[in-house]
């Protein structure tokens, strides 16, 4: 192992300025919550501070490339026997990349919420959350064992419930975020789980060991691992919203927007495509595993994508979108294609959040118009916008940025990572032809994630403007603190692609080579799926093609010229409100799961076990029969010497029998 | 800071002390004037924790019995005076000092009539509780296990609830019926042990050494010691009593039952019934049943939790949740589990303390538990709400605070014997999630509703006073457990290699079996 450069050291100082910013801010909260400027300058300050030092230490990484990863240990957490935990972070190219990622980003959407969120009471509140939700993050990125990563798994989790249910006050939002955190928990356990297996059969917790271990100890494709990666794999559905668990995410769109834009696109819900990515090791050992996080990340692709097609909430189709897209980065990474799906992870985070900011900044601008006139319409409904690139010139222009960006339009960023995930399960597809169908489930995906992208931007900005006539004059471009942030992420969603181009173009894939230390391993146990230049031409015009049917067949298809506004509009039927309500999938778990568990535990459990068998027969039963035999005891005892001696006597009698028989 | 409490003595006189502080507590506060009460148990109580924290500095980090005492008291039945600490009882000790002046503080408004004998009878408790704790011959120990009872029974019984008198006998005479099975268990061991040997004593190491007189009864003798146990952990379905005296206790009585007495059979087991009869804990059958029943306490717990209209029930349904946790980790009998369940101990209460002292907080504001009747009090009352949603976190066993150090080490280390229970014991982490924060939304989020709950005052000084150092805790032990788990290993291995051995389980990793030893 190299010497750990001295910059390096400097990485405790990256996690330690968003929990200072917290902590200020938490006390901010309850002290002083009207000190806006303060709080902003704290909030952001160690945002960009924390952006500042992540780019010093992966500089180092840039300069002298680590084999393994350097291993900063803080200090002994959970020593018992063999079980030796210590609170440690690691850095390597992986958690460099995720560092610039989750630094970068926060920072852009801090400096956006200072507008966003300026006249919210809670504004120190909402600031101090983030400021956590940033730590969390990045224990979560750097922690150099599964149990340190588990903290920051949880700990994004828990924020992520803070910041859903941040204006609790609607049972809406507080239920939101209660089913967040609820689901995460589901795939939590299957953390936990794999946690003790890997305990169990490694004897170790800390991933340089582990994943060193690894091919001694498991058989490739043998049940352990296989059970070990599925049960990882089951935490990830939880935390990145795949089937069967993401419902809980178009949900959490209750949070304010900014939120919705880091948590819940650009960083937390990436963290099971880094889980997967970080443990490549044990995944690639269990090539059923993969298939199965291949399998589950291309029918998310699509299935999330048919929804997103008939929403009217407009950060509803962009969360439907995420889970989407998330698919797509399961898919690369579930094919082994470990660099694509981290890849099309950075370049979804910033054409994703840079899609949620404008949202938000359109959102607003509908809020504030419909709050000036007194008319309680929704601001997030699609038919109620319409015509705004007149109004947020800007906002539209970079939206379209993002939204061409999502939809893969060549030259921008999403088009290479999608394309590169593509072409790489396409390859895979001489070994099993099932690489061929989720190729095309993926395929398929792009086409609807181009109609569904054009008919948000056709319909929020061009056509007639249906938020009303009095409103219209309210409406008006966000201010440059806002607007700022977005010009700097649809820079990032158009140049983004440049880190990885194809091998075809003279790009020659920097990603996957500065990834090749943490990859490698995985990539022994993976047959190389070549394509010939011909078939990544071939594949790479499909792409585009797709985006431009996609577009077009929306352009042509959508009439936002007779849209009504969404109060007057006519109820859907058939196949649409099938997918407007999302296929009754929360209707369904409701039914199945969370009622008849919450009907036995009250019924069976309480008033039934609990109250009247164990407690009603069982213990009262014993004392009732406590007090009748005090009762006859009582009876006996009359007073009447007569009674006594005949009593006596006959006891007598019946005592001496059985003495003399034995 | 040891070698100046060593060139004081404390080992010598530190459990003396400890035990005799509070009696004498006790009876100041009954001469002093009634204002003066709960004055002078605040402060015998905070004496008690300065002087207990010695043990902290004192305690060294190997399986041997410290701070030994040993006494004649009635030599011709050989009871002995016997007392000491080690790796399992030590933050058992420190809990109960900790826990003991915050339930006074806790008391502070909550009790308004007869303060003298509510506050003797708290430090007569205290002795009680820590006698439990540190008694090492048997006879000792029952009178130890009695004399706590006696109080308590008369804090839910005249500072309870409206059926406190229902709670408290029935709280009285299921602890009692268990506790006299023990008596006649530890009886017949004594007897035993003494016609065989020709010694009559109660001490524990004579009794231990020679428990192989028993063998015979061994399986009625190991039933009756686990009965008392089980009842006071308490163990499905033995655990009706506990929701009942927690509703009716006054807060600092449900503070003091939830956070200290139901350590008792969880330590008792770990001190008596296991070590005794290893063999019979370890019998597949027996384990396959503790095994059945912790995970039945640990799902069944948490959805009667679920669906509990008053929040101290919620609470008091949790605990059984949680101390299933702690019997599996017993029964797994690994290293990690069984530090994990010490562990588990102590977080239990302190998490559940302070949910009970939050509980108490409210009801005084409102003269209810009932969930809902409150909402929106993280608007009215943002400090409580605060304090409320971390103590609920460590409670869920959220990383980072203390409740996740104790599950992860029990789930862990269960897994290496029953990987099946430990499978479906930590799917309890779900269900304390949804049990938790359904609750949370209802008290503290949705709008204020009720026009009673606008105006509530948020925590007083004295009521952060209380919470403050048990959030301490939650935040200390989530991050920083090792020091508590260096001193709680020896003994915990001592504990899981003797009583493999002796029971001829298979070993384990982290205990290096020696044949023949015993």
């Amino acid at each position: 192992m190299n010497q750990i450069p001295s910059a390096v050291a400097w990485t405790w100082l990256i996690v330690a300025l968003p929990l200072a910013g917290f902590v200020v801010n938490g006390a901010f909260s309850f002290f002083a919550p009207n000190a806006k400027r303060a709080i902003s300058a704290v909030g952001v300050g160690v945002l960009v501070a924390a952006f500042a030092v992540a780019v010093v230490v992966v500089r180092a990484v840039g300069a002298a490339p680590p084999e393994e990863p350097w291993i900063l240990t803080y200090w002994s957490w959970m020593p018992a026997g063999s079980l030796q935990l210590d609170f440690a972070l690691q850095v390597d190219q992986l958690s460099a990349v995720m560092l610039m990622v989750v630094t970068g980003v926060s920072a852009m959407i801090h400096i956006y919420s200072v507008g966003y969120m300026g006249e919210d009471p809670g504004y120190a509140r909402y600031f101090a959350y983030l400021n956590l939700f940033v730590f969390f993050m990045l224990v979560l990125v750097l922690g150099a064992n599964f149990p340190v990563m588990f903290v920051g798994w949880e700990g994004v989790g828990l924020c992520s419930y803070l910041l859903i249910g941040f204006w609790y006050e609607d049972k809406v939002n507080a239920d939101a975020g209660k089913k967040a955190f609820i689901m995460n928990r589901i795939g939590d356990f299957g953390f936990l789980v794999a946690m003790f297996l890997i305990f169990q059969t490694t004897g170790s917790l800390d991933f340089r060991e582990v994943f060193a271990a690894a091919p001694a100890i498991f058989e490739v494709g043998g049940a352990t691992i296989t059970l070990i990666t599925l049960a990882l794999f089951l935490g990830c559905t939880g935390k990145s919203a795949q089937i069967p668990l993401y419902t809980w995410l178009p949900d959490a769109m209750a949070g304010p927007t900014p939120v919705s834009a880091l948590i819940h696109a650009a960083t937390m819900v990436t963290a099971g495509v880094y889980l997967v990515a970080r443990a490549n090791v044990l995944f690639a050992m269990a090539p059923i595993s993969s298939a199965v996080v291949a399998g589950v990340g291309a029918l998310t692709a699509l299935y999330a994508a048919t929804i997103a097609l008939k929403q009217w909430d407009i950060k509803k189709i962009i969360a439907y979108s995420t889970v989407s897209q998330l698919g797509y980065m399961f898919l690369g990474v579930g094919v082994g294609a470990y660099a694509s799906g981290i890849f099309h992870l950075a370049t979804h985070a910033f054409f994703k959040a840079l899609m949620f900011l404008a949202a938000g900044s359109v959102i607003q601008t509908l809020h504030h118009a419909y709050h000036a006139t007194g008319r309680h319409e929704d601001a997030q409904d699609l038919r109620n916008m319409g015509g705004l690139q007149r109004y947020l010139p800007w906002t539209a222009a970079l939206m379209w940025v993002g939204g061409l960006a999502n939809i893969g339009v060549p030259p921008l960023a999403g088009f290479f990572s999608k394309d590169d995930i593509l072409a790489r399960t396409f390859a895979r597809g001489h070994e099993a032809p099932l690489f061929y169908l989720f190729w095309a489930l993926g395929a398929v995906g792009a086409l609807l994630t181009a109609f569904y992208m054009t008919r948000l931007m056709a319909y929020a900005f061009h056509g007639p403007n249906r938020t009303g006539e009095r409103e219209r004059e309210h409406l008006h471009e966000a201010p440059w603190v806002m607007t700022g942030p977005l010009v700097v992420l649809a820079l990032g969603a158009v140049a983004a692609g440049a880190i990885n181009l194809p091998a075809v173009l003279p790009g020659h894939e920097w990603l996957a080579r500065w990834l090749e230390p943490v990859t490698f391993m995985g990539g022994l146990y993976l047959v190389e799926g070549q394509l010939g230049a011909a078939t990544e031409w071939t594949l790479l015009a499909l792409a585009a093609g797709i985006a431009a049917i996609g577009m077009i067949g929306a352009w042509q298809l959508l009439k936002p010229a007779v849209l009504k506004p969404a109060r007057e509009a006519p109820a859907e039927t058939g196949i649409q409100r099938v997918l407007l309500r999302k296929y009754y999938v929360d209707e369904i778990y409701d039914t199945l799961l969370v009622r008849p568990l919450a009907w036995l535990s009250d019924r069976v459990l309480w008033k039934t076990i609990d109250a009247f068998i164990i407690d009603g027969v069982a213990v009262n039963g014993v004392a009732r029969v406590a007090r009748l035999v005090g009762w006859v005891g009582s009876r006996l005892q009359t007073g009447q010497v007569g009674t006594y001696v005949v009593i006596f006597v006959l006891g007598t009698i019946v005592l001496l029998r059985a003495l003399l028989r034995s | 800071m040891t070698a100046a409490l060593t060139g004081l003595g404390y080992q010598r006189w530190a459990l003396d002390a400890i035990l005799l502080l509070p009696l004498l507590g006790a009876v100041l506060v009954l001469l002093s004037p009634p204002a003066a009460a709960k004055r002078l148990a605040l402060y015998v109580t905070l004496a008690e924790f300065v002087v207990s924290l010695g043990l902290w500095w004192t305690f060294q980090p190997t399986a041997a019995m410290q701070f030994q005492v040993v006494r004649q008291w009635i030599p011709e039945w050989g009871i002995g005076y016997r007392l000491g600490v080690d790796g399992i009882s030590l933050f058992l000790l420190l809990l109960t000092t900790l826990t003991m002046p915050l339930a006074v503080l806790g008391s502070w408004s909550y009790i308004t009539r007869h303060e003298r004998p509510y506050y003797a009878l708290l430090l007569v408790l205290t002795t009680g509780m820590l006698g439990v704790f540190v008694a090492l011959d048997l006879f000792v120990f029952y009178v130890f296990w009695e004399i706590m009872l006696i109080p308590m029974y008369f804090i839910i019984g005249v500072w309870g609830g409206p059926s406190r008198l229902y709670a408290a006998i029935k709280f009285f005479v299921y602890t009692f019926l268990g506790s006299l099975l023990m008596l006649v268990a530890i009886l017949t061991i004594y007897f035993a042990v003494a016609r065989a040997t020709g010694e009559s004593s109660f001490a524990y190491d004579h009794l231990w050494r020679n428990i192989g007189y028993v063998r015979p009864w061994a399986f009625w003798l190991f039933a009756a010691f686990a009965l008392a146990f089980a009842i006071k952990v308490p163990m499905f379905p033995f655990h009706t009593w506990l929701p009942d005296a927690h509703v009716e206790a006054p807060t600092a009585g449900s503070v003091i039952l939830a956070g200290i007495l139901l350590k008792m059979g969880t330590y008792g087991f770990l001190r008596f019934a296991v070590p005794l009869f290893p063999e019979i804990a370890m019998d597949p059958v027996v384990t396959g049943v503790v095994v059945g029943l912790s995970l039945i306490g640990i799902i069944y717990g948490a959805l009667v939790s679920l669906v509990q209209p008053d929040f101290k029930k919620l609470v008091a349904y949790s605990s059984v949740s949680h101390l299933g946790f702690v019997m599996l980790g017993i029964w797994a009998l690994t290293l990690q589990s069984v530090q994990g369940a010490i562990v588990i101990m102590i977080n239990h209460g302190i998490s559940t303390g302070a949910l009970f002292f939050l509980a108490g907080m409210m009801y005084e504001r409102r003269h209810t538990r009932d969930i809902a009747e409150f909402g929106g009090l993280a608007k009215v009352m943002p400090a409580f709400a605060a304090v409320l949603t971390v103590v609920s976190l460590s409670s869920i066993g959220l990383p980072g605070t203390n409740g996740f150090v104790g599950e992860f080490l029990v789930l862990i280390g269960a897994f290496r014997t029953h990987p099946w229970a430990a499978g479906v014991a930590a799917t309890g982490v779900i269900f304390a999630a949804w049990y938790l924060l359904w609750a949370i939304q209802r008290l503290l989020f949705q709008k204020v509703d009720k026009p009673e709950n606008a105006k509530l005052p948020d925590l007083s000084p004295r009521e952060l006073a209380v919470l403050a150092p048990l959030l301490a805790c939650i935040v200390w032990i989530g991050i920083y457990p090792a020091p508590i788990l260096r001193r709680i290993e020896p003994s915990a291995r001592a504990l899981v290699t003797q009583v493999r051995e002796a029971a001829g389980a298979p070993p384990v990793a982290d205990v290096a079996m020696q044949p023949g030893a015993r």
